[in-house]
């Protein structure tokens, strides 16, 4: 990043903390927890430990970090190495991301950047100008795919709270500040699992793996009883939802299935996994017991939009309530190919512009990397 | 600790304290070397480890099986023997394969326990196992048995089996369903490992002139288990599917790179054989990609962590296996093409 785009999101970012202390809190159980933040252009620095709002705040103010992030585990040495930290327990995250939700809007509001020339230009293979193929994607607002990770979030919610018989009280949700949202359970009986056993509730979660067997249909003798119905509880019901669609179609559903035969239905379960019932979590956030976690109440570097806890997911609108910058007028030189709207005002295409953009859209737009201060 | 009858104390030998159940009985271990109408246990202790080296399930066979008042004590003696011959055979293989043969027998008796409705308090035995020895809280409902899902997994995972997954598993309000015979099959390994942890934590006595035939025996008997292996050259599919995605430019995950990498580091090939490969990556800077390699090999960072090749589920669940039938049911890519002699 040039010194005076860098310059420029460090006071920025400062500006959004001393404006927001009160968003910006150590969790639960602080002491027990790691720390750790990026700065722009440097790498990451961990095994802090902090106790109070305050150390935190002092934190962010002399070291003006990029990105701020905290433990999903608890130890008794926080700020030791990690073989010496002694872990606890660990808080069970998820990341679901609407890049990992693929939908075809994607590809109108994606355009990639050359990394040999800088280049920016809608989505394609080889870098128009120079034709080299190494290239960066940046993906900016949509709202299309915004309500298809609510989607994912409340099904989510539904299977930990049902299934897994989570209390809804120690399920947090926040949005994470680019284009996706984070759930983070506390207190609950899934704590003390290791690494392993959470691979085994993602593939749950993401009904991965799943066997004709368990489904009704015996390899040999398949039996018309066995087969899941719609009120079933756990994953029976909503497959026997997906397969059937309603209780009058389900006895014809199971003649075609039976008849179709066990491959096919392997196939379709697994199939189904993939793009239909299976809720898309990233399972590298989950199954990471030392994870640390971007902090709720900070900016993210990819976007200057912040982590924000919503009480109503459905009611929330990430690019008006996370966008927390200033407003007053930056005059930037962006390139742009896409049109995006953040704070219900419409910005874009520019063609190496030189433009005048209130702070929060140029900050935006310099964590994109396509645009730089003019 | 649990409190035994003379019933359970057959079943399940492994929960009694050796030294002193032997004193409660009125014997000594030198009587067992020395008093030749005792041979006939040492014999059946023998026959008990053999059993086990085979991966049978040992079956007391007397003359007078009807007698309750001699298969219950025989039963219990010629386990407590069978240990003490394993001490002093000092042999691991035959510990090991005595802990799991002797974790299947329980089994077998957890299991006739939970089902049989007629005795209740053969049932409660063993849940207060499942309970007391193992933590697990299982409770009755209707033919089957529930347990917490979080209690589950932290034994379930331990198997390979796609039909052990959670998401093959009736769930419901935080519980798993199983039925009696799968409720006593989620302990198996960890019976094993109790028992086994039990014989290692156990003192060796000295050695008796009775005994020294029997473990001489043993010596001879665990020959036939050691194996030779040898290792091919050749590479998984899913090695060969990252380093073909790699040499075609696309881009290789997260989870991809760090397989290839621990992959070929566990077999043996250097930093620098390896960084080439990634030269095609989309987002290739030579002086990262050596850093995370050696990173990988715990050549460099805080803790110097060497990190292995991580198993096969893991690269299922990262959608990175192709199998083939040449994979032939192994469990981690490292396994690949090791054969035995």
């Amino acid at each position: 990043m040039l010194e005076n785009n860098l310059k420029f999101l460090e006071e920025t970012f400062k500006q959004y903390y001393f404006d927001h202390f009160d968003l910006i809190r150590v969790p639960d159980r602080s002491t027990e927890r790691e720390y750790g933040y990026k700065k722009f252009n440097s790498g990451m620095s961990r095994h802090i430990s902090l106790k109070t709002d305050k150390d935190l705040h002092l934190l962010l103010m002399t070291n003006l970090p990029s990105d701020v992030f905290c433990s999903n585990g608890y130890y008794s040495f926080p700020n030791l190495p990690m073989t010496e930290k002694d872990w606890k327990e660990a808080d069970l995250i998820f990341d679901i991301d609407a890049k990992d939700l693929n939908l075809p809007c994607r590809k109108d509001h994606t355009c990639i950047k050359c990394t040999s020339c800088g280049e920016v230009s809608l989505l394609q293979d080889v870098c128009p100008k120079c034709k080299s193929n190494k290239l960066d994607r940046l993906s900016l607002p949509c709202q299309n795919c915004i309500s298809g990770v609510k989607k994912e979030v409340l099904n989510l919610v539904k299977i930990l709270t049902t299934d897994l018989r989570i209390d809804d009280k120690n399920i947090r949700i926040s949005f994470s500040g680019n284009e996706g949202f984070h759930l983070h359970v506390t207190n609950s009986s899934y704590n003390q699992l290791g690494s392993k056993e959470r691979g085994d509730l993602i593939d749950y979660i993401m009904f991965r793996r799943a066997i004709p067997e368990r489904f009704g249909f015996k390899k040999n003798n398949p039996s018309r009883s066995s087969f899941p119905d719609l009120d079933d509880p756990g994953w029976s019901g909503r497959v026997a939802k997906d397969l059937f669609g309603s209780k009058s179609k389900r006895s014809k559903g199971i003649t075609k299935i039976i008849s179709d035969g066990y491959p096919v239905y392997r196939q379709r379960l697994e199939e189904m996994g993939k793009n239909s019932i299976g809720v898309k979590i990233d399972p590298n956030v989950t199954v990471d017991i030392h994870r640390i976690f971007r902090l709720e109440g900070s900016l993210n570097s990819k976007s200057g939009l912040a982590k924000l806890a919503c009480e109503n997911i459905e009611k929330f609108n990430p690019y008006t309530e996370a966008c927390l910058i200033g407003d007053e007028p930056v005059e930037i030189s962006a390139n742009s190919p896409i049109e995006f709207r953040l704070k219900n005002r419409g910005f874009g295409p520019y063609t190496n512009e030189k433009i005048s953009v209130p702070k929060y859209a140029a900050a935006y737009m310099l964590c994109k990397g396509i645009a730089n201060l003019a | 600790m649990i409190s035994l009858g003379q019933d359970e104390i057959a079943k399940y030998p492994f929960l009694a304290e050796a030294g002193q159940y032997l004193n409660d009985k009125g014997f000594t271990l030198e009587q067992f070397a020395t008093d030749p109408d005792l041979k006939i246990i040492v014999d059946k202790a023998y026959e008990r480890i053999e059993s086990a080296a085979e991966g049978k399930i040992y079956n007391l066979k007397t003359d007078n099986s009807s007698d309750k008042d001699i298969i219950l004590p025989l039963n219990v003696f010629s386990f407590l023997i069978a240990i003490v011959l394993l001490k002093l055979s000092g042999l691991n293989t035959l510990i090991n394969r005595f802990s799991l043969a002797e974790a299947r027998r329980a089994e077998k008796f957890l299991e006739r326990d939970l089902v049989s409705d007629s005795n209740k308090t053969s049932e409660e035995f063993a849940i207060k196992i499942f309970r007391d020895v193992f933590s697990i809280t299982i409770k009755k409902a209707g033919d089957y048995f529930v347990i917490p899902i979080s209690d589950y997994l932290q034994h379930a995972v331990n198997f390979h089996e796609l039909e052990w997954k959670l998401v093959n598993r009736h769930v419901e309000n935080g519980m798993v369903f199983l039925t009696p015979h799968e409720s006593a099959r989620l302990i198996r390994k960890e019976l094993g490992g109790y028992i086994g942890t039990k014989i290692r934590a156990a003192n060796t006595p000295p050695m008796s002139k009775g005994f020294e035939d029997k473990v001489h025996k043993l010596s001879n008997l665990a020959k036939k288990f050691v194996v030779d292996t040898v290792v091919s050259t050749e590479i998984p599919p899913c090695i060969e599917h990252a380093i073909e995605a790699l040499n075609k430019g696309e881009n290789l995950s997260h989870s991809g790179r760090f397989m290839l990498a621990t992959f070929l580091l566990g077999r043996g090939q250097t930093v620098d054989e390896i960084a080439p490969l990634f030269k095609n990556a989309p987002d290739y800077n030579e002086k990262i990609t050596r850093y995370q390699i050696k990173q990988v090999a715990g050549e460099t960072g805080g803790n110097r962590t060497k990190y292995a090749c991580p198993s096969c589920e893991k690269i299922k669940s990262n959608d990175l296996c192709f199998a083939t039938p040449d994979c032939d049911n192994i469990i981690n890519p490292m396994q690949f093409g090791k054969k035995r002699l």
